[in-house]
């Protein structure tokens, strides 16, 4: 009873933790599905046909390609710009500095749906053309927030005299700056990145209102719950979700590594 | 005639190099660090905001095209009409937001104090779910939650879904379609939010604390309602925020978990923008949302009295 007591909050966690993967377990599984029909909701039996030839859908692996692409394209721009305003606000003291954090922490207390209908009505009013590059404007804007939040925390607890020191060794500022500078806050840039990535890849709503006739992975996804969800949705969802994994387990041994030979 | 030549081989040198400024940096430095990306915010983010304000004060048809002809009357008539959805979705995402704090607090508490080796392991597995397109995920709830499935023939034996449905949160002996599904579905996809900022701000309590107030005899209730749970305020807000705020406008759940009876603002306004294109309508809706969140925010903000948030 007493060891009840003392491990229920980790009882408690682990239901939670059970609550957050169990959705992930269920993709697995019907990856492995031949549905009857056109949805992938029950299970019928045990077949590989979809592993075999996960893009046997019309235009699947298509909008999968110009998600990556777009994801792309959108962490580089939401990077450069992001980490150019977060050196500024944490180096400088300028006018209008409140400002320019309300700006950029307004996009992230914002529901998406609210951006996405904004940025619509200005697109409608100005006469563009929905598609790639629209779907791109808005993904830059809203990953560039959480850029700069990642990159300002870094800077932030970066010791300013390291960079004096190089300078007092004579380095000059943009040598500074590439050899002291960014090596230290590289962690913060790439935690960045890695966020905007996936922010700008797994984006449906702000995509929806702006994408007009263009089909993004998220977009394909949302289209296939009304038309019927081939099984090779789910193939691709376990298949992400592997990569991502091996991706942070990779990640994490060269730090245990670093870490060691730092020793 | 040059003192510094004959200077004594293997002397230090006399005159310290020449004081560089500490910072050559120009004044104007900052704003044209700033100026792209504060550029494509204003031009990306705040004008769209004027947009919108002023499509909602428009009047016209889609043939003819719209005017402003400031009929403030289109925001009575949006908010006589949908104020439903309006309070459904306040009730819908302060539901989802109390789920999450209900669950999310024991995990983080989980990470921060009683995984030991496993911390990493179970916060990766707490990001993981991110991995994988969260409309994939939403959907395999649909399976999850299914007429007939485990978990309705679990809830219903245990007499559970009588006394949810007696709520009203569920119909007869199903589960999809009913507002609980929705409610199920905000719950598991903003749960990450919650988790991280409470487990960030856990983290940062010193352990001696929970120590000392054990040596003044507070028992371990005692010490977590007066120790744990005031020092993890700021990540009790900035959670609860990051729950609350996307919930509100979600209409993803809504759509694939529930029914025409569920429908949250998020929906009406998707469906007036890009189906029935009743712009005014929509820029209207969108804009009372964007107030309302930004005041439950601000005075939110201003009760707990945290500001650092992000």
């Amino acid at each position: 009873m007493s060891w009840l007591r003392r491990n229920l909050v980790v009882i408690a966690g682990l239901i939670t933790l059970a609550f957050l993967i169990l959705p992930n377990l269920v993709v697995l599984v019907f990856s492995f599905n031949k549905p009857k029909g056109r949805f992938n909701y029950a299970w019928q039996e045990f077949s590989l046909d979809a592993w075999r030839d996960p893009c046997g859908v019309a235009d699947l692996c298509g909008s999968l390609a110009l998600s990556l692409q777009i994801a792309a394209w959108a962490t580089l721009g939401a990077t450069v710009l992001g980490v150019m305003v977060a050196f500024a606000l944490v180096r400088y003291r300028f006018r209008a500095r409140s400002t320019v954090s309300a700006l950029i922490f307004l996009p992230m207390a914002m529901p998406e749906v609210v951006m996405a209908a904004s940025l619509l009505t200005l697109f409608l009013n100005m006469g563009v053309q929905l598609g790639f590059w629209t779907i791109l404007i808005a993904h830059i804007m809203f990953c560039l927030s959480f850029v700069v939040t990642a990159v300002k925390a870094r800077v932030m607890s970066m010791d300013p005299r390291l960079e004096q020191a190089a300078q007092d060794l004579y380095a000059g500022p943009v040598q500074t700056f590439l050899r002291v500078t960014l090596p230290i806050a590289a962690p913060g840039i790439a935690a960045g990145a890695l966020l905007a990535f996936a922010l700008s890849f797994d984006d449906f709503i702000i995509t929806n209102f702006n994408a007009g006739s263009t089909v993004t992975f998220p977009m394909y996804v949302w289209g296939s719950a009304q038309r019927g969800t081939p099984v090779q949705i789910n193939v691709i969802g376990t298949a992400m979700f592997a990569v991502a994994i091996l991706l942070v387990l990779a990640g994490m041994l060269i730090g245990n590594r670093r870490k060691k030979q730092a020793r | 005639m040059t003192t510094t030549l004959t200077k004594p081989p293997g002397a230090a040198p006399a005159a310290p190099p020449p004081p560089r400024p500490r910072k050559p940096r120009g004044r104007f430095t900052p704003y044209w660090l700033l100026l792209p990306g504060i550029l494509w915010l204003l031009v990306f983010f705040a004008l769209p905001m004027v947009y919108q304000a002023s499509t909602s004060v428009q009047t016209g048809s889609l043939e003819d095209g719209f005017q402003v002809t400031w009929h403030f009357a289109t925001y009575w008539e949006a908010l006589a009409e949908y104020w439903p959805q309006f309070l459904r979705s306040v009730l819908y995402a302060g539901a989802a937001t109390v789920l999450c704090l209900a669950l999310g607090y024991p995990l983080a508490y989980l990470i921060a104090f009683r995984a030991g080796r496993w911390r990493g392991v179970v916060l990766i597995l707490v990001i993981a779910p991110f991995f994988t397109s969260f409309l994939i995920r939403t959907l395999a709830w649909k399976t999850i939650l299914s007429d007939g499935g485990p978990v309705v023939s679990v809830l219903n034996s245990l007499h559970v879904l009588d006394v949810t449905s007696w709520l009203g949160l569920t119909q007869g002996d199903r589960l999809l379609a009913t507002p609980l599904a929705v409610i199920c579905g905000l719950t598991y996809n903003f749960l990450p939010f919650m988790i991280l900022p409470l487990y960030t701000s856990l983290e940062r309590i010193d352990g001696r604390l929970h120590a000392a107030a054990g040596d003044l005899y507070a028992n371990p209730f005692t010490t977590f309602r007066k120790v744990t749970f005031p020092l993890s305020m700021p990540g009790v807000v900035s959670g609860t925020l990051l729950t609350f705020i996307p919930a509100s406008g979600d209409y993803v759940n809504a759509d694939l978990l529930g029914s025409t009876d569920t429908r949250m603002i998020g929906n009406v306004i998707q469906t007036q923008f890009l189906r029935i294109l009743d712009y005014p309508t929509a820029a209207a809706l969108s804009f009372i949302l964007m107030a309302a969140i930004l005041f439950i925010v601000t005075f939110y903000i201003r009760k707990s009295g945290t500001e650092d948030l992000v």
